[in-house]
Parts: structure tokens; C-alpha cells; sequence
């Protein structure tokens, strides 16, 4: 594989590479993983220099698939170095990100291709505990987790003196109870400690102090997937894939107006074109193209002008969203936009962790209003308001969250301002004439 | 680690437990759970109080939460599907039915929007939800064939 100038071009060719056992059968079990070259990769870590290791990641250009796309690489080598310091690894299977499903999916058909990233992680990072953190919710994942821990160690991939390497690692799996922030790092930690998933201040960050005081690598599902290839097949040829800034295969979960919602792996760099009338089989019904959600629901909503976009971290940046989860929401243009963003600012008013004021204050006023254009009781003056409202929250907040929040109330204003003002002054919905017609797109009439 | 905070690490785990013994966290259980980890019930409590999936009020024999997305929305579930539910059940979100069998409730993005409609009944996924396939599956529960 090449590196592309045009990776639209590219992804017609492309060979899955962390769903290229999703479709065996029993995917899920080790025997199955290690009949297609399972462990090898950590096999060959374990004979490496851990600063080999890192210099591995930061040549690849790997970075982080859980929506902050921090380079790999860097996070690791802030972990301290010494035997002396006890080490942790937290592995993040907390998916909730709206639109977001494809950690469940590697979880649940091939989760050994997560442990042997753990694996090579704890290794070069010198931590000897992994703790799982899991989305309460994923009742079958939470059993992939376990049972595919137990076989790691009935193969001595996990436990003590692993492949006769001298190095060990203790994995267990610890269930959320239902909480969306709880996905952000630190709140995870504090979960992970049996408290309310309320976020710390960072600094410090996990890696100097997470769990119980001590240094923490915190990772996604899709990043540790991505580690056992990157060692297998050499950074050169995972940096070949992709674009400039955005490296590597990017599993992108595509749903809402289109044919063949799903999970597609596809190489960072595809245009949202190709992704959703190519891969994803263009939209239902005749339609056209209204919106789309880019990169899961706290980014910024692209119109569809914006569709050749390449899907990279650059490029999104560039055009004022972000790739985020690389969750695709496709909105065809029977949908109200005041509609969308009022949906969005229930769910981030409903997971407001609750502890600083401008995020658990500003999305309930958020939500109060836009439920109030929507309903054709609006004011004059209300649009300014929210966006008085989003200039209070954004960067004002404790986490990440308030600048999440915000996102997909202040870029529908930006693209869809007249389906607002439209509520505002004719008490209707702009797209009115249109919602008959969701009738028969409705897949439970 | 001190012995301290490994009891707290286990709290989430520990209530999961209570939870299925008692069917919901009621001040007995949530009072049993502070003496097994020797924590105040105020912070058994405060914990229990952050998370969803724990339930301070008595559900029915059969949780069904419908989710309300974007995605779900889009693919003609979330508002759509609820109506549909209070109509079959005559419960709210939120409500029980008066034989205690099925609670309705909406619940936030259950990471299946690619396969929208989805609810959950319990600890079971149910997903691409038609009106034919909800009407059989609560059915079904209904004559306690699942």
C-alpha cells in the first residue's frame, strides 16, 4: 500500500485490516485469533526495547480513536519510567458517544486483537494492571470481555511470566452503570474508584496521577486494536495509509438516511462522499442530501455542500467540525434542523455530570429553548440568546463536555439559521411539507 | 492501594448485585451494601444516585427502554416508538403497568444506531424494531414465553 496524494482513489482497494477477522466464524475465540497470526505482534514487542516501542507509534502517526486523536506515541512516553513505580493501563470500552458502535463490535468478534494491544501497551509502558472499564450497557461485550480474558490466561498470554518474558499482567473487567461521561478519562478513573463519574481538573493528567493516585495509561478500543499491526507490520506501513496528518485504517460508524448503516472500515482520508453513497449505499427514499454529523454527536454538523470532504482529522478541523469518533450521521432533507439540535441538547442536558454550573445550568436553558422554537412558542431575541448561551458554556467548563454541548446547537445556527428564524416568526417548521413523507420512510410503519 | 479504597473500588460491582437480589436499590438494600464495604450509606447512596442504570424506585418484572437518539429518531424510532409502546402497554415513560410487568422508560443513545430502531428490555438488546416485531415480542412477555 501506498501513500496517497488522493485517497479517494484508495479506498476501492482497500484490505480491512482491524475487521479483517470480524467475519470468521467464532471470531470471538482465541483459537481463532491465533490460527490467523493472533500474538505474534505481542511475541515480538515482548523481545523489544519499550523506547523501541514508542518510537514505533510516533513513526506510525497513530492517533487516539476515542474522539481527542492525541498521538500515541507522545501519550505513552509521558508515562513514567522506573520498575520502582507501580503502572496502570485502563482500557476504554465506555462507547457512548451518540452514533458511536464500533468498540462493541470489535469487543464482541474479536477482542484478543484488543488484548494483545494491552498486552504490548502495559509491556512498553511497565504496567502490570489492566483494568477494562465498560459501558454498563453492553450486557454481551461485558461476557466477550470475560471470557476472552479467561482464555488469554488458560494461554499464558496474561497472568505471570508472560511467554517466558519475565514481564506479567493482570487483567480484570469493571462494569459503568449508565453514564456518558464516565467516558472521558478522568471521570472514567473516578468510576473505575467506586464515586460519581465526576471529571478532574487536569493537570495532572492520568499519566503522572490516575487511578488511585498512580500513573494510568488511558486507551480506546479502536487505538489498542490498531497496536498489534502497527508492531507486526513495521510504523512505514501503517504511515502509508491515510493522509498527511491522519494515519492508518478508521472504523467509521455510518447511520441514520442511508442504505446500509454500519460499521466500515475505510482508510483515514476517504471522502464522506464515497463513504455514504458508495459504501454505505446513498440515501433511502430518493432523497437528497441535507446534513451530516461527521465524527459522533458532540461534533459540529457539516451541510452537505461540505460533502467531499476527506474524512481526516485535518481536514474536519479545517472545516470547522471534527472527526471525533468517526461517527457518521447522515440527515437526509426532510429533517428539522431545530429538531436535531434539540435532540442533541437533551442528550448532553440528560448526561450533564452536574458538577460546574455553565454545563449543567447552560444545557437545560439550552434545551428549554430550543423545545420552546421548536414548539412555535419562540421570541424574538431567542437565537441570540442561545448563542449568548453556547459563548458562555464553550471553554467555561470544568471537562470537555461544555464545548461538546455546544457544538450541535451553535454549527446548526451557522448552516440552518433561516429553518430557526422560520420557527421563530411563522411558528412552523420549515420543512413541514416535507415530515408527511417521514411517514414512509418511518421503518416501524 | 489501601484496604479503604479497594472497598470503594468495588462499590459499582456491589450494587449490580444488590440490584438483581432485591430487584432495585431500595434503603435496605442500599443500607446492606454500606455495611459489606464498610462505607456510609450517604456515599453508597450519592454513588448510586450518579449512574442510570441503577434504580432508586421499583421497575417492573420486564425494564423496556426505548432509545431515544438521533440515529434511532432518523430511522423512524425514539418518539415514534414510545407512542407505539404507551398505546400497546397504556403507560407513560416512566410509568409501570398496575401488574408490575413492564416498566416504560427512554433512555439515551444505546450504541446500536446502525441498526436503529433499537430498545432494551432487561439486559437484552432488540434491535431494527418494527411494529410487528415489538407488538410480537411484548406478546410474548406478556404470556411469559421469554
Amino acid at each position: 500500500m501506498t501513500a496517497v496524494d488522493d485517497p479517494r482513489s484508495d479506498f476501492r482497494d482497500f484490505q480491512p485490516i482491524l475487521t479483517q477477522n470480524i467475519h470468521r466464524p467464532d471470531s470471538e475465540r482465541i483459537t481463532t485469533y491465533l490460527e490467523h497470526g493472533g500474538y505474534q505482534a505481542a511475541r515480538k514487542a515482548l523481545t523489544m526495547e519499550p523506547g523501541k516501542i514508542i518510537d514505533y507509534l510516533k513513526r506510525s502517526g497513530l492517533r487516539g480513536r476515542g474522539g481527542a486523536g492525541f498521538p500515541t506515541g507522545n501519550k505513552w512516553e509521558f508515562m513514567p519510567q522506573g520498575d520502582d513505580i507501580q503502572k496502570i493501563v485502563v482500557v476504554n470500552t465506555d462507547e457512548g458517544e451518540p452514533g458511536t458502535f464500533k468498540d462493541r463490535e470489535i469487543v464482541e468478534r474479536d477482542p484478543h486483537q484488543v488484548i494483545e494491544g494491552v498486552l504490548i501497551a502495559a509491556y512498553t509502558v511497565g504496567a502490570n494492571k489492566a483494568y477494562v472499564y465498560i459501558r454498563g450497557e453492553f450486557f454481551q461485550a461485558v461476557k466477550c470481555w470475560i471470557k476472552a480474558i479467561a482464555e488469554a490466561y488458560e494461554h499464558g498470554l496474561l497472568g505471570e511470566n508472560i511467554l517466558d518474558s519475565g514481564f506479567s499482567l493482570e487483567m480484570s473487567v469493571h462494569r459503568g452503570a449508565g453514564a456518558y461521561i464516565c467516558g472521558e478519562e478522568t471521570a472514567m478513573l473516578e468510576s473505575l474508584e467506586g464515586n460519581r463519574g465526576e471529571p478532574r481538573l487536569k493537570p495532572p493528567y492520568p499519566t503522572s496521577s490516575g487511578l488511585f493516585g498512580l500513573p494510568t495509561l488511558v486507551q480506546n478500543i479502536e487505538t489498542l486494536a490498531c497496536i498489534p499491526h502497527i508492531i507486526k507490520r513495521g510504523p512505514e506501513w501503517f504511515a502509508a495509509i491515510g493522509t498527511k496528518e491522519s494515519k492508518g485504517p478508521k472504523i467509521f460508524s455510518v447511520s441514520g438516511h442511508v442504505n446500509r448503516p454500519g460499521n466500515y472500515e475505510l482508510p483515514l482520508g476517504t471522502s464522506l462522499k464515497d463513504i455514504i453513497y458508495q459504501v454505505a449505499g446513498g440515501i433511502p427514499g430518493g432523497y437528497r442530501l441535507k446534513a451530516v454529523i461527521p465524527g459522533g454527536a458532540s461534533t459540529p454538523i457539516i451541510p452537505a455542500s461540505n460533502i467531499n470532504i476527506p474524512m481526516a482529522f485535518e481536514t474536519l478541523e479545517k472545516a470547522g467540525s471534527g472527526l471525533g469518533t468517526g461517527a457518521i450521521i447522515v440527515m437526509n432533507e426532510t429533517v428539522c434542523m431545530v429538531e436535531v439540535a434539540r435532540r442533541l441538547s437533551k442528550f448532553f442536558c440528560h448526561e450533564s455530570c452536574g458538577h460546574c454550573p455553565p454545563c449543567r445550568i447552560g444545557s437545560q436553558r439550552i434545551l428549554d429553548l430550543l423545545t420552546r422554537i421548536k414548539n412555535g412558542q419562540g421570541k424574538v431575541g431567542d437565537i441570540e440568546l442561545l448563542l449568548d448561551l453556547v459563548k458562555g458554556i464553550d471553554g467555561q467548563t470544568f471537562c470537555p463536555m461544555g464545548s461538546a454541548l455546544v457544538n450541535p446547537v451553535r454549527s446548526a445556527i451557522k448552516h440552518f439559521r433561516n429553518e430557526f428564524e422560520f420557527h421563530l416568526t411563522e411558528k412552523a417548521c420549515l420543512v413541514s411539507d416535507l415530515s408527511t413523507v417521514k411517514e414512509e420512510l418511518c421503518l416501524i410503519s | 492501594m489501601v484496604a479503604h479504597q479497594k472497598q470503594k473500588a468495588r462499590l459499582l460491582a456491589a450494587l449490580f448485585l444488590a440490584q438483581e437480589q432485591y430487584g432495585w436499590l431500595s434503603s435496605e438494600a442500599i443500607e446492606r451494601v454500606s455495611e459489606r464495604l464498610s462505607l456510609s450509606p450517604g456515599k453508597v447512596r450519592s454513588t448510586a444516585s450518579f449512574y442510570s442504570m441503577f434504580n432508586l424506585t421499583p421497575r417492573g418484572d420486564y425494564h423496556i427502554q426505548v432509545c431515544e437518539g438521533l440515529s434511532c429518531y432518523l430511522a423512524g424510532g425514539a418518539d415514534t416508538l414510545v407512542n407505539f409502546l404507551t398505546n400497546l402497554l397504556g403507560i407513560k415513560p416512566g410509568e409501570t403497568t398496575l401488574d408490575g410487568k413492564f416498566t416504560l422508560d427512554v433512555v439515551q443513545c444505546i450504541a446500536a444506531c446502525g441498526s436503529a430502531p433499537a430498545l432494551r428490555i432487561n439486559d437484552e438488546l432488540y434491535e431494527n424494531m418494527t411494529r410487528e416485531s415489538i407488538t410480537n415480542l411484548i406478546e410474548e412477555l406478556q404470556e411469559g414465553n421469554r
